[in-house]
């Protein structure tokens, strides 16, 4: 098999708080094909966005690799980091704070590649900046204009078009769409798509909407409390959720098929329990319906179909 | 772009053009007024009301008060905005220090500076002129000690609110050094309550060098400016007001000049704000 663009193995970040460690990110492994986007889905605070964070370096991880090509850039002084960062970009979830509002369009896709020096010269920065608006959609007049001035779908244009800049491989795309209206949602989608056909780009697609995640993804990651609870292929993990939180996750999607209008939703009790100094074991098992004894001992992924792994004592035996 | 917005701003470009005048005059000055004036005591003359030989009229000793005026605006004007500037540069660099790497920097910082702070503004130039002698160089200096705490804290404030922002997390993602995040990216959003800071730090450090020239630190008479006149005045304002009130509009008009024209560099700035 060859090597994963991305891969993560047993990646950890604990943030220390004034009431012990709070565990954000507990031993993740991940892989990530070129070509390939991973939809990391999970309720709100469970660990996506640091997760997408600590393999770009943005946050230091705890312990733990984050491997490039096979290679761990945890390890890597300042000047190699440069010549990885080139291959992984993010786009930021809110298109309303990621984008610097003194600067025009223009100079805010321009920073990257002045940055990099990937492109030098006035002329020819110019025409770069120019060629990646026309790629992400947005007309040529707005080089000029300031962020506060256009709308949030073309704001997430110019971001896109920012993380493109320095044609990279990878991108981390911190839940892209969820600011936007749902027309506008389409739109980013599709052309992330188009983005990643022509040009060959991997995503991870960090996002809490059920649709948005099956409508882009190749392979879905279900995350609780900075565990990975699951991993499957789209169809897989649709049509056969085992996990008992994915279950819930997936019979929470509002439907318009009138024959299930009156089944019993699967509605999970109690709250999430607190992530500072966590107790060993499923982490889901306080609101777990099928909790057993053997949940209180910590789950390792273990593979019950080919390509499909569960971290559940009770379902995947 | 940012003067074509500066220029649309009537005030502004009041105080500027304000501002140029009186630099203009002060450095003409030995064009047309003998630098001797300044200090020639003609007790035959003295209160002479203004107009006439002597537009701003006499002191007490019978001294030209105008010369005295454009002569201390030498010293009240420019030192005063080296001051402002000074502190402007160290403090920003401080504050974006203390305020962008968090941790140690900022723990060793902050502290120095609550050390500056605990100590009286006025106290503290004192001892510094104290110990680096007389002279205007180091009046400069002693002052610029003084605002350098104010200005530290105010970036540190808007460089915290801001280096959590997306924006700044994407230019680390491709790999921005520190320096050009903050200068590019976090220092001019942060800009506008430091600018006006600044704008209203100058009028403090003018009745600080006064203060200081009342006190016989720093300038002291017979050497003119604008605050020691106003104090070594003070006695006859009474009977002769104009003596109290041209230095006083002097000081008033340069702080309003670099008041105008702060708000107006705030405004041209930053892009949002509508023209």
């Amino acid at each position: 098999m060859t090597t994963p663009l991305i891969e993560t193995k047993g990646l950890k970040k604990y943030f220390n708080t004034p009431g012990g460690s709070l565990h954000a990110v507990d031993n993740v492994d991940l892989k990530i094909s070129s070509g390939e986007t991973l939809g990391v889905v999970g309720e709100s605070g469970c660990g996506k966005s640091t997760l997408g964070r600590t393999i770009l370096r943005l946050v230091d991880a705890t312990a733990g690799e984050v491997l490039y090509d096979g290679q761990n850039i945890l390890n890597f002084s300042q000047q190699q980091m440069r010549d990885v960062r080139m291959n992984m970009q993010m786009i930021f979830q809110d298109p309303f704070t990621s984008l610097n509002p003194r600067l025009s369009v223009g100079e805010i896709i321009a920073d990257p590649i002045e940055v990099s020096r990937t492109v030098r010269g006035r002329r020819e920065i110019r025409e770069k900046v120019r060629e990646l608006m026309d790629v992400c959609g947005l007309p040529e007049r707005y080089v000029n204009t300031y962020p506060h001035e256009l709308d949030g779908g073309r704001r997430q244009r110019i971001g896109m078009a920012r993380a493109l800049a320095l044609n990279p491989k990878f991108i981390v795309c911190d839940e892209p769409v969820s600011a936007l209206d749902v027309s506008i949602q389409a739109q980013i989608l599709n052309l992330l798509m188009d983005l990643q056909q022509s040009k060959g780009l991997s995503y991870m697609f960090i996002t809490h909407n059920l649709c948005v995640v099956r409508h882009i993804s190749n392979r879905i990651m279900v995350m609780y409390m900075g565990n990975v609870v699951e991993v499957a292929s789209r169809d897989d993990l649709f049509s056969h959720p085992t996990h008992p939180y994915t279950k819930a996750l997936l019979s929470a999607i509002p439907t318009t098929d009138l024959s299930r209008r009156n089944s019993a939703r699967q509605i999970l009790k109690g709250e999430v329990a607190n992530p500072v100094d966590p107790k060993p074991g499923c982490r889901f098992n306080p609101r777990c319906p099928y909790a057993t004894k053997s949940c209180q001992e910590q789950q390792t992924l273990k593979e019950i179909a080919s390509g499909h792994y569960v971290a559940c004592s009770v379902f995947a035996g | 772009m940012v003067w074509f917005r500066f220029k649309k701003n009537k005030l502004a470009m009041i105080g500027l053009v304000l501002l140029l005048i009186m630099v203009a005059a002060i450095l003409a000055a030995p064009l047309f007024v003998d630098e001797k004036a300044v200090s020639a005591q003609k007790i035959m003359n003295r209160f002479q009301k203004p107009g006439g030989a002597h537009i701003f009229g006499t002191d007490q000793f019978g001294r030209d008060l105008f010369a005295r005026i454009i002569y201390g605006g030498r010293i009240s004007l420019f030192a005063g905005l080296a001051v402002v500037c000074i502190s402007f540069i160290v403090g920003c660099s401080l504050g974006g220090a203390a305020g962008y790497f968090g941790g140690l920097v900022d723990t060793v910082i902050m502290r120095v500076v609550d050390m500056l702070m605990a100590i009286p503004a006025m106290l503290l130039s004192m001892a510094v002129v104290a110990a680096l002698g007389p002279g205007v160089d180091k009046l400069i200096i002693a002052l610029s000690i003084a605002q350098i705490p104010r200005f530290t804290r105010v970036v540190r404030a808007s460089i915290l609110s801001l280096r959590n922002q997306e924006f700044v997390e994407a230019a680390k993602c491709c790999g921005t050094n520190s320096a050009r995040i903050i200068l590019k990216h976090i220092l001019p959003n942060g800009m506008g309550p430091v600018i006006v800071s600044a704008t209203l730090t100058l009028g403090q450090v003018i009745i600080n060098i006064a203060s200081l020239g009342f006190l016989g630190i720093g300038v002291s008479s017979p050497t003119p400016e604008w605050g020691t006149i106003l104090s070594e005045n003070k006695i006859n304002i009474r009977y002769y007001p104009y003596l109290g009130i041209i230095p006083g509009i002097c000081i008033g008009l340069s702080v309003m000049a670099v008041n105008f024209i702060g708000d107006g560099l705030r405004d041209a700035l930053d892009p949002r704000t509508k023209n």
